[in-house]
């Protein structure tokens, strides 16, 4: 090899490492974006958080402010939309992997299913003013909020359902065809109790990203200053997330941390319901072992 | 062994009729909420378009709805939302594209073990949250550099959307990387290639139009964006390419909008569903584009 | 004798491909009827007209006639369901549900309606016994299915498929995944069980065919070359191919 040769062969490895670092910055840029806001937000957060934080109602006062009313109204929103999404995505997964016939019109909505995946969250909000609020008259109510962000996480729990069905062994479903069973009951035999965990997994993270979506509640017409906790689903509303938008915007700079500290406590609810996922998903899948 | 009595199945092909078409309800949901989706926009639409005319509409450099004398010219917000694309994509595509190289490429397994994690994490951030990292943090960073930066400025959102659509990027490229056969990049290797002309040159090639689609759903999703350029882009409309400045965004209008006390049925009120209109077809359109380019040319190994 | 399963001019089509020409065969009762022939012959699409498993793939179709017991599967009145009930089958690899052993053998009683502890633990131990697991699993029979062996896990399923009591078992080259020794085991299960069951088998060892069946068909692209007692298909076929494929010299 002459000198030439190893000269190109030393550049083409600078190259290379040039390159590999720099990929490599891309890769923990990530994680050090969300150090950074962690630290920030605690930091901020966490002398605001009290328990004084939690159980009272907003108020002008930084001091004085809590998250009582937003806390309560993302569960009872939560709750509702987990309610109307859950039965309902996973019977369309079902459907459209076990019963469905393969032709244009199974097509048509596998697309569809698709699309609305895509379609931004605030124009679910619209959709919710127009057709829940107004047309159905269930006004600017819990109710009008479950239905719309229930109508926004139903595609990711139908695909997620939808991959866990696929999961199960062909060989399973057979062999209860085999023994005389109906398709219902080998769905409810073999398909479902194997696939549970995968769908479970899907839906707690489509309930989670419901948890923190803002925009299409102030859409339905959430508000921003609630001095009262809903008692019905008909029942005027804020969330968690608003409440959090609402001190971020308010001009004195103290209501920042007040924010902070409300962020900290979606986030450890967000990080509960995951890590709930996942411990629900390990011992099903300890009790099927045994 | 003794002779066992089944019950008759004829319950139980009732029960198998009910139940299937009760799945087959659910299913069509999804084709009402498509429907109910562009009526409730088209109807409001139709109503606005009765007072405004579409190419007022579309055309107009001023967007002064709610004023006298009030103009209703969409441009304006749509620049506010390009230059938050602008900014995102500055941020989120070659990141993303990075960090996917890097995953399918060049990770060991541990590390690829600890940093997809992390990123599954960024994605699961809600939006809210990074609207006040982006009013709190980035901005601050903003105005130190250049004094002059409105509090509320395109630039910060714009990064922020950007951070957020990162993992959105990078693990749509990064399947589309790990979907490239073995058997193409050893080929590579065994000419003594670098992992770096791999990549380049065998990797990204093959998994190219993936990575086209990836990027169009960034933008698509950075375009439908809400809550961070509510809180930190501002609420002008203006037709500028300076970041710095206080701009709108179609999303952020429609959130301003929806938190006053706007009327039913005034013309604000179908302000908003004209520009929810144009929002949901602009995106519509992205994400079709983007499945698009994935089958057209989805390679077959 | 009257046969269990007769099989008249029957042609079976995945879309416009016949996978199945012209097929006509009598199935006597409690007899272990084998299926030899080459991959791809159709042995085991005709295993699975026999309990209509082939309903589930889209765009197949069955003409002709197959009745069990005189009366015809294919018939508008016929709940496939209800067939399988009668017509049990054993698959190519053990398939035991993520269940405990217990659950795997009552699984298609209880979809069935029947609920009785008393009934249930019955069958549990009888099935047990007769595809002689009981002892090996009898304290663990509350543990996953998944424990076991291969071999014990294809036991169980032959055991979950006897405690339907069906008249007649479809078996799909049931030991092609076991080792030598299960093997044997299944083999003997088989000739024990054939006292109360009308057995079919799927296989591609010859030797299996000759060690247990009393019928033997031999299948080549779809068609039946030849049809009839083991002993005689063995000793002295009549077609060139079937002595071509028993002697080895088959692709």
């Amino acid at each position: 090899m002459d000198n030439k040769e190893l000269q190109r062969i030393k550049s083409r490895k600078l190259k290379n490492s040039v390159f590999h670092g720099l990929i490599f910055f891309c890769t923990i840029f990530g994680v050090i974006v969300l150090a950074l806001l962690l630290y920030d937000i605690l930091k901020k957060g966490l002398p605001w958080l009290t328990i004084d934080f939690l159980t009272n109602f907003p108020s002008r006062f930084p001091k004085k402010s809590g998250i009582f009313p937003g806390l309560l109204g993302s569960l009872w929103i939560i709750l509702l939309t987990a309610a109307l999404a859950f039965p309902v995505g996973v019977g369309t997964a079902i459907y459209l992997e076990e019963y469905a016939k393969e032709n244009r019109f199974t097509e048509f909505i596998k697309l569809n299913i698709a699309n609305l995946a895509g379609v931004p969250s605030i124009i679910y909000g619209m959709l919710g003013l127009a057709v829940f609020v107004r047309a159905l008259s269930m006004g600017r109510s819990v109710l009008a909020a479950s239905f719309t962000m229930a109508l926004l996480i139903l595609p990711i729990i139908i695909i997620s359902s939808q991959e866990a069905i696929r999961s199960v062994p062909s060989a399973l479903k057979q062999a209860s065809f085999a023994l005389g069973t109906t398709k219902w009951q080998t769905v409810t035999g073999v398909i479902l109790p194997y696939a549970l965990p995968g769908i479970l997994t899907g839906t707690i993270l489509a309930i989670s990203r419901a948890l923190g979506e803002a925009a299409p509640l102030i859409v339905v017409g959430a508000l921003t200053y609630v001095s009262f906790i809903p008692k019905t689903p008909l029942d005027q509303f804020t969330t968690l997330p608003i409440q959090i938008f609402n001190w971020s915007s308010m001009p004195k700079r103290e209501f920042q941390n007040v924010a902070a500290a409300g962020i900290i406590i979606l986030l450890g609810i967000l990080l509960l319901a995951n890590s709930t996922a996942i411990i629900l998903r390990d011992k099903y899948q300890i009790k099927i072992k045994d | 062994m003794k002779k066992i009595d089944f019950k008759s199945k004829s319950g139980m092909q009732r029960n198998e009729k009910i139940v299937s078409s009760v799945l087959f309800l659910f299913g069509i949901i999804s084709i009402f909420t498509t429907f109910g989706i562009v009526f409730s926009l088209f109807e409001e639409t139709v109503l606005f378009f009765k007072e405004v005319s579409i190419l007022d509409f579309l055309t107009g450099k001023e967007w002064t709805p709610l004023f006298e004398p009030a103009r209703f010219g969409v441009l304006p917000l749509v620049f506010g939302t390009f230059l938050i694309v602008i900014f995102s994509s500055i941020i989120s595509l070659p990141i993303g594209l990075g960090s996917a190289i890097y995953l399918s490429e060049y990770a060991p397994k541990k590390a690829r073990k600890i940093l997809k994690p992390i990123l599954e994490i960024l994605a699961g951030v809600p939006s809210i949250v990074y609207g006040y990292f982006a009013l709190t943090t980035i901005t601050p960073i903003i105005k130190s550099i250049f004094p002059d930066a409105s509090v509320y400025n395109a630039l910060s959102a714009g990064i922020a959307v950007g951070i957020m659509t990162i993992p959105m990027v990078s693990s749509l490229s990064e399947d589309a990387m790990m979907a490239v056969p073995n058997s193409l990049r050893q080929g590579a290797y065994g000419l003594g290639s670098t992992k770096f002309e791999v990549a380049t040159k065998i990797v990204i090639p093959a998994a190219f139009s993936s990575i086209m689609a990836s990027f169009i759903l960034a933008i698509s999703r950075a375009i439908g964006e809400t809550m961070i350029v509510a809180m930190a882009a501002g609420s002008t409309p203006k037709m500028t390419l300076n970041p710095l400045e206080s701009i709108q965004t179609m999303t952020g209008y429609i959130v301003q909008i929806s938190l006053g006390d706007v009327p039913y049925g005034s013309i604000g009120y179908k302000t908003i569903f004209a520009v929810g209109t144009l929002l949901f077809t602009i995106t519509f359109i992205l994400n079709i584009i983007s499945r698009t380019i994935v089958r057209k040319f989805r390679r077959v190994y | 004798m009257e046969p269990k399963i007769k099989i008249r001019d029957m042609n079976f089509y995945y879309g416009d491909n016949k996978a199945l020409k012209d097929i006509n065969m009598n199935i006597y009762e409690k007899k272990i009827t084998a299926f030899i022939g080459p991959s791809g012959c159709g042995k085991s699409t005709f295993l699975r007209t026999l309990n209509r498993m082939n309903d589930f793939i889209e765009d197949t179709r069955v003409e002709g006639k197959i009745t069990l017991d005189d009366i015809d599967i294919y018939s508008k009145d016929i709940d496939p369901v209800e067939l399988r009930r009668k017509v049990g089958m054993v698959f190519q690899r053990p398939n035991p549900f993520p269940k405990t052993i217990y659950e795997n053998i009552v699984y298609g009683l209880r979809k069935n309606g029947v609920n009785d502890k008393q009934i249930l633990d019955e069958v549990v131990e009888d099935t047990l016994k007769s595809v002689a697991l009981y002892d090996e699993v009898k304290d663990k029979i509350h543990k996953s299915a998944l424990e076991l062996s291969g071999g014990q896990q294809q036991r169980l399923c032959i055991a979950r498929a006897i405690a339907m009591q069906p008249e007649v078992i479809l078996m799909d080259e049931p030991t092609s995944a076991l080792d030598p020794i299960s093997t044997m085991k299944i083999e003997e299960l088989l000739l024990d069980l054939k006292e109360n069951y009308t057995i079919i088998i799927v296989t591609h060892s010859m030797q299996q065919a000759a060690r247990i069946s009393d019928e033997t068909a031999f299948f080549l692209n779809g068609e039946v070359i030849e049809h009839g007692e083991t002993k005689v298909i063995f000793s002295n076929p009549r077609d060139k191919r079937t002595e071509d494929y028993i002697t080895g010299r088959f692709g």
